[in-house]
């Protein structure tokens, strides 16, 4: 392994530190800080434009991250799925609405924080600089996928590959050196934004509330168990 | 005792993972049929509780908003709370706060009965959830309610010299920014007639042209209080809807909370309660409500809002229920749900159910409070007492006595004239329609109100009778009759409404909660877990 020190800085270091924070910091602050896990809603104080921006950008985002995540753990059936060019096609476009609806969901959001002074107020430095991640990647994603096109292919075959080495703890970057710089980018920000999560609101997504749908729909609380 | 019953606890949760859930119990056959055909006489199928309940009797309150200021400034005086009254005190007719919460169309909240019987909520059900979780469609916004606001009095200080005296203008509480104030809470306050605000009360649906011209005209021209707290239902939706789990009811007092710890800003419940007694704190990104000031409970005060309450309208005091029949009783038609939701209610006098409830953990000390309980009286004894909106099927735990209303009166010429010469009028002639009433507090039924208003009637008959005598015994007597009270009944009902003392008003079951707690929880975390009180600071995200 003869990467160069900058490579090995940014694709090795860099995402173990940041996995390492997620990890850490998510654990700590759900125990010593449970009352901050919250969605922080703004619904309550604007409540027309937060559909047009809060809807595309979740769903936008869920389905991508999905993609991204679906590619890195069975990359074989993606490559399987992309042998018919009609197959491929249909992702690929099916991958770029997503990401133009994310993106466009999440220009409505800025705008909607940055033009409404009542959210302005509940709107923290925090929050702008994850704007700013969220909107740089968004961008450079959207750029790979009309300007390095198959990327659900090359994912598969490269990146990978790649990430299962960082969580074998092999680390191999010789598959990344060769990417684009754009491709580079787009993944040293990912790995940044998994570290910053902890210290964001995006916690929230680690208490979706799946339970819901299968407790029983009343909570009691007792101090003790009645005796029968 | 306490630490037998603890037992069983490790841990900091205490939710009980085998609670019986009252909406599913239908499901388990041995159950469901047993529910169906069980008499009160077989107490095994029974599963008693017992509930911390209120009852508020309309016509004592006289609108001094005390109880609202009481409230305001032990519990909601805090950042992203401003604008939150858990407890506020409504003109009806009017649109109340916030603005027009009884249109359900419009806020979807409550339970709806669908075509098979069986109940959903209305706003985001467990099918829903999904869908509605990042934009809760039926969330009403600040809007709704009111921006909260202050004056600028340091302008009063600062403004530069100039010919006029300089102003404190109001100014947002959110922004800081001035705002032109447009409404806020209790903005209709006594304004009935008002074209504007008593027209618009839902409660109005179903009256005939001519009854809501009268309400409207000056000679007629009506209204009275409605103070307002949560309910602490029975059939919670506020608890039902939340997808976190972090609402919950106390299984020893009924009292329904907010882990604050748990909430996560889905905003389910806001929507979901259909007296809008949810409220979302904008600043911390959690949901608030009413706790009935459970820590005063716990020392055995009664809530600052009962406490204060000058027109000492306000009653408190156990009921025993039978749990297991609640899912049956919620989704009952809407013309039998204030006779169901009675027959949940127990005779705390009766063996089978101190037996019963006995084995059901329920301790002598609130067995005893249930018997002396003013609650009982008023709701089960005598029947005054209704809940209001039952159809929204969620059970509420807080009656109210319906208030008498002035005599209707008509002006043809230049005099004005009424239409009953009776010293206590006849209540259908009473100003305020019947069906307002019955749509408030009868789930649209207006043989329980009547029932309640002719008793209260026929008690001002016979006590007019005994201390005044200008009616004699023989008239008085006949009304009780037609009332179907008797005369000690009728002492007792004037006893409680005009004499009463703190300790008749409030009898405050023994909950010794404080042992337990100390003994299995860090205190400050167990501020956080039940509504109020936060580790490390009230702030927002990290
Ligand atoms: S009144 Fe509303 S908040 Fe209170 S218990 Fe009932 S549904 Fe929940
Ligand atoms: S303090 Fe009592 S009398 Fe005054 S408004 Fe409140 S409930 Fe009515």
């Amino acid at each position: 392994m003869n990467a160069r020190p900058m490579d090995q800085f940014l694709f090795i270091a860099l995402p173990y530190v940041c996995l390492f924070t997620f990890l850490l910091m998510t654990i700590y602050r759900y125990r010593q800080q449970s009352f901050s896990y919250s969605s922080l809603s703004s619904q309550f104080l604007e409540n027309k434009q937060h559909f047009w921006a809060v809807v595309p950008f979740h769903y936008g985002i869920l389905a991508v991250t999905a993609g991204h995540l679906i590619a890195f753990l069975i990359p074989r059936s993606i490559l399987a799925w992309n042998s018919h060019p009609l197959r491929l096609y249909i992702l690929e476009i099916s991958a770029l609405v997503c990401g133009l609806l994310t993106l466009i969901g999440l220009i409505s959001l800025i705008a909607r924080r940055g033009t409404t002074t009542r959210i302005r107020k509940v709107t923290t430095v925090t929050d702008w600089i994850l704007f700013a991640m969220l909107l740089i990647q968004t961008v450079s994603g959207v750029a790979i996928a009309l300007f390095h096109p198959w990327g659900s292919s090359w994912f598969a075959t490269n990146l990978s590959p790649y990430l299962w080495s960082i969580f074998k703890l092999n680390p191999d970057v010789s598959f990344v050196t060769a990417m684009p710089h754009l491709v580079k980018l787009h993944i040293v920000l990912a790995f940044l934004t998994i570290g910053f999560f902890p210290f964001t609101r995006l916690v929230h997504l680690l208490v979706i509330p799946n339970p819901y749908l299968w407790r029983k729909t009343q909570v009691v609380r007792w101090y003790g168990r009645k005796s029968e | 005792m306490a630490a037998g019953r603890m037992g069983g606890l490790c841990g900091t949760n205490f939710e009980d993972p085998f609670e019986r859930n009252p909406l599913t119990l239908a499901l388990s056959p041995s159950r469901g049929e047993g529910t169906k055909q069980r008499n009160k006489q077989d107490p095994t199928l029974m599963q008693i509780r017992s509930q911390v309940s209120m009852v508020f009797h309309l016509d004592k309150c006289i609108g001094c908003h005390t109880c609202s200021v009481a409230c305001k400034n032990v519990w909601t005086d805090r950042k992203g709370a401003e604008y939150m009254w858990w407890n506020n005190v409504e003109t009806k007719p009017g649109t109340g706060f916030p603005t027009k919460w009884e249109d359900q169309e419009k806020y979807k909240g409550g339970f709806e009965r669908n075509d098979d019987g069986s109940l959903s909520i209305k706003s985001t059900s467990k099918k829903k959830i999904i869908p509605n979780i990042f934009h809760n469609p039926h969330m009403p916004s600040m809007d709704d309610y009111y921006e909260p606001w202050t004056y600028d009095y340091q302008n009063l200080f600062t403004a530069k010299e100039g010919s006029d005296q300089p102003t404190a203008g109001p100014i947002s509480m959110i922004d800081g920014e001035k705002i032109d104030v447009q409404s806020g809470p209790n903005w209709d306050d006594d304004l009935g007639g008002s074209e504007i605000y008593a027209a618009n009360d839902p409660n109005l649906a179903g009256l005939t042209e001519q009854q809501r011209l009268q309400l409207s005209s000056v000679e007629r021209l009506v209204f009275f209080y409605l103070p307002r707290i949560c309910n602490h239902c029975l059939n919670p939706c506020c608890v039902a809807s939340c997808p976190s789990g972090a609402l919950y009811k106390r299984g020893e007092d009924g009292i329904v909370l907010i882990d604050q710890q748990k909430c996560r800003a889905w905003r389910s419940c806001v929507a979901a309660c259909p007296y809008k007694k949810t409220y979302f704190n904008w600043f911390t990104g959690k949901s608030e409500k009413c706790i009935l000031c459970f820590p005063r409970l716990e020392t055995g005060q009664a809530p600052a809002c009962f406490h204060s309450c000058v027109g000492r309208i306000r009653y408190l005091g156990v009921l025993l229920y039978d749990a297991d029949r609640l899912e049956e009783v919620a989704k009952l038609p809407d013309d039998e749900l204030v006779e169901g939701q009675r027959s949940l209610i127990m005779n705390p006098h009766d063996p089978a159910v101190i037996a019963q409830a006995k084995k059901d953990g329920i301790s002598d000390g609130v067995i005893e409070a249930a018997q002396n309980s003013p609650v009982y009286k008023f709701v089960m004894e005598w029947k005054i007492a209704l809940p209001p909106h039952i159809e929204y099927r969620t059970l509420p735990m807080l009656f109210y006595v319906p208030p008498m209303s002035p005599v209707q009166a008509s002006k043809p010429e230049d005099t004005i004239h009424h239409n009953s010469n009776n010293l206590f009028h006849d209540i259908d002639d009473s100003r305020v329609p019947m069906k307002f009433l019955a749509n408030l507090f009868g789930g649209g039924q207006e043989g329980v109100v009547r029932y309640a208003l002719a008793k209260q009637k026929a008690v001002r008959w016979h006590r007019r009778a005994e201390t005044v005598g200008d009616i004699d015994r023989a008239t008085a007597d006949r009304m009780l009759h037609e009332a179907n009270c008797t005369r000690e009944e009728a002492d007792a009902i004037y006893k409680l409404t005009a004499l009463c003392t703190y300790e008749e008003r409030f009898v405050i079951p023994p909950m010794h909660r404080e042992q337990a707690i100390e003994m299995m929880k860090e205190p400050h975390e167990h501020r956080a877990e039940t509504g109020f009180g936060f580790v490390g600071g009230q702030t927002r995200g990290m």
